[in-house]
């Protein structure tokens, strides 16, 4: 996984509460069994007509925004089904941050797999931000992961909330699983103790 | 000893190592797999040179992407890309030694129906899958939720899952249902009531004497929503229905085991004066056949209402719901009984058990299908299909009109060919209502089986008690 540590980019607005992990990467492309490659049909519903044309008012087919590596949404963002594809299809388009008011758990948990930092921020410094991605390429966004701070273009600085050991893991790239076969120990000691007490499971 | 919810309980006895600041290494039952979610994760594992911890504990089966159509076993009829998907997990399973059931066997069928069938699922385990809906199987008192495709790699190399404690929520149903209200109305009203993001960093215990009336079928389709609210899961406390319905099961526990295991299963429950972070308490009688109007689940009314005017709403709702009537083709004020539909689909983890079956057999028994209306019944699973061709269903609904089809996913999110087309409009027992999941711009209403099944006979949404 890729280390995120400062980002400093263009932020694409998508002022619309509720956005479902079906608009940011409908079921058709969850047929493929990789992981690469999904980056053309993120928000494909969204962004491309019935003949498959770009829909020019879609943010990501303006101009300004085609290198947007942030998204600035509204609540709830991924919510609905699981499917890491979406985490999958931001990245491969090249977004590695989204700030919102709020995210869906299992979303949230995926971005963090696959180096995407999620950023809860109160509605306030959402809408500053919201206004500053409104400029496109003319506002750059900051964010720094180590110092938990967003900057806006005017120089406004936001500190946001995370866990320490997800901060950790994206900080230094590093692999779940690995991290906790470090930890096969407690998992064989573990098995052993359940294994007496509930035999059935 | 401090007073403990239900799920203090069963998390405290899956926590293999916790860390300085909580994060902990959560130990896992059992884990369900699918085709769609978890190439990837065998793929990296096979990357890392890595096998699967625990096979015995691992379950496959492939649903979302599998054809509904009699004679689909033939390779031919699947397109490329899911044939694919489907060939991968057969290949996964064998290599890895997980149990599985193909789409030849009787016994496939979407993996939330496939696994209490069987006996996977008990009281007290962690349960998880690649897949949101696994919420599912909280209804027999277990901690069960949905996971991503990093995280099902993490669970087949480890067993375990890297999570910290949600908080505690219980949603209380109080007293009796009224008549033609169904297990489906409980659980969208309550969305209707949190919204979708209502349930967000809680696992909700769904309890009070409505949800201990339900049957276990019924107790499913309640837990089986809890995501939409929001929550990492939904669990209600096992109770005698539940040890019945779970006793004799190929996979449940037998003989000394299963009394040792009814003997822990009935200290699942929360202590009297266990702390809740939040309560929600709706009356029974409060509660009406409810049917969604927009494209978000907590778009939820009773079906005698009218569609809301966006301005009734406040912050990005208003924007939201805009968008939601422009999509689905309706007007603020408009009665819901108006709405005409053009498809109905029965089935789904949410509602393709035989009691579901039953329910919409019951409304359409000796009538008709809406003339020019498509509308399918796709059971849960090969054996519910087999059960409700025994108890005569199947032929009701086949005389009525209605298509019969194979088990899996199908129309729920539409991967295979059961699609809508832009603009058909849907009464759908599923649980998603979004922009495009049942088709490009197809529309969805989201309902109980019985008042699906009265709106395929009368071609509109239709109050169902109407009709009884
Ligand atoms: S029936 Fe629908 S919600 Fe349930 S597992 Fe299948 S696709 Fe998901």
């Amino acid at each position: 996984m890729e280390k995120f540590d400062k980002l400093s980019g263009i932020a694409a607005p998508m002022p619309l509460v509720n956005i479902d992990t079906d608009m940011i990467i409908p079921k058709q492309f969850l047929k493929t069994i990789k992981r690469s490659g999904l980056g053309v049909n993120l928000f494909d519903e969204m962004r491309y007509d019935d003949n498959g044309d770009e829909i020019a008012d879609f943010v990501l087919n303006k101009p300004a925004y085609r290198d947007a590596q942030i998204l600035v949404a509204g609540d709830n963002f991924g919510c609905g089904s699981s499917r890491e594809h979406a985490p999958w299809a931001l990245l491969d388009f090249g977004i590695r941050c989204v700030i919102s008011t709020s995210f869906a758990d299992i979303f949230y948990n995926n971005c963090f797999k696959n180096g995407i930092l999620p950023i809860v921020l109160p509605q306030e410094a959402v809408d500053v931000l919201m206004k500053d991605a409104e400029k496109g390429a003319n506002a750059r966004i900051e964010v720094d992961l180590e110092n938990q701070s967003v900057t806006s273009s005017d120089g406004e600085v936001f500190n946001f909330e995370i866990d320490s050991f997800k901060k950790h893991c994206l900080l230094n790239g590093l692999d779940d699983i690995g991290l906790t076969m470090k930890k096969a120990a407690s998992i064989d000691a573990f098995e052993a103790k359940a294994q007496a007490e509930r035999p059935w499971a | 000893m401090s007073p403990k919810t239900l799920y203090d309980k069963i998390w405290d006895a899956h926590v293999a190592h916790e860390d300085a600041d909580g994060t902990c290494l959560l130990y896992i039952d059992r884990h369900l797999v699918h085709e769609v979610t978890s190439p990837q994760a065998f793929e990296g594992l096979r990357m890392a040179g890595r096998q699967v911890r625990a096979p015995e504990k691992t379950i496959a089966v492939p649903d979302h992407n599998v054809p509904t159509t009699i004679g689909r076993e033939n390779p031919d009829q699947m397109p490329e890309d899911s044939r694919i998907q489907v060939a991968a997990l057969d290949k996964n399973a064998k290599d890895f030694g997980i149990h599985y059931y193909p789409v030849s066997d009787v016994r496939q069928g979407i993996v939330h129906i496939v696994g209490p069938e069987q006996g996977w699922t008990l009281p007290g385990m962690t349960v998880v899958c690649g897949d949101s809906h696994t919420a599912t199987h909280g209804a027999f008192g277990s901690l069960a939720h949905g996971i991503g495709t990093s995280e099902v790699e993490h669970v087949l190399a480890t067993q375990t899952l890297i999570q910290k404690k949600s908080k505690n929520m219980k949603v209380e149903i109080t007293g009796k249902l009224r008549p033609g209200v169904t297990a489906k109305d409980i659980t969208l009203s309550v969305i209707g009531k949190t919204g979708t993001a209502g349930g967000t960093g809680y696992v909700i215990e769904y309890c009070g004497e409505a949800i201990r009336d339900l049957s276990m079928e019924g107790r499913m389709t309640v837990c089986n929503m809890a995501i939409e609210g929001g929550a990492r899961a939904g669990l209600i406390a096992p109770d005698e229905k539940t040890f019945e319905y779970v006793k004799g099961r190929p996979h449940a526990p037998k003989g000394a085991a299963w009394e040792a295991a009814l003997t822990y299963w009935k200290t699942l429950f929360s202590d009297d004066d266990a702390h809740w972070d939040k309560v929600i308490t709706i009356k029974g009688e409060d509660i009406a056949p409810v049917v969604t109007w927009g494209t978000s689940p907590e778009d939820v009314l009773p079906i005698t209402d009218v569609v809301p005017a966006p301005e009734s709403f406040s912050g990005g709702k208003v924007g939201a719901a805009q968008r939601a009537l422009e999509y689905m083709g309706l007007t603020a004020g408009q009665r819901l009984q108006d709405i005409e539909i053009d498809t109905v689909f029965i089935g789904s983890c949410t509602n393709g058990r035989i009691e579901d079956l039953r329910a919409a057999a019951d409304v359409v028994k000796g009538k008709k299908v809406k003339d020019g209306l498509r509308a399918m019944v796709v059971p849960g699973s090969g054996l519910v299909r087999a059960q409700a061709e025994e108890e005569g269903l199947a032929d009701i609904f086949k005389e009525a009109g209605f298509e019969w089809r194979m088990a899996g996913c199908s129309m729920c999110l539409a991967m295979n060919p059961d699609q809508l087309a832009p603009g058909e409009r849907c009464a759908a027992t599923s649980n998603r209502n979004f922009e495009g999941r049942q088709g490009r711009g197809g529309r969805t209403h989201l309902m109980s089986p019985a008042m699906a099944a009265a709106a395929a006979l009368t071609g509109k949404l239709t109050d169902v008690r109407e009709l009884m």
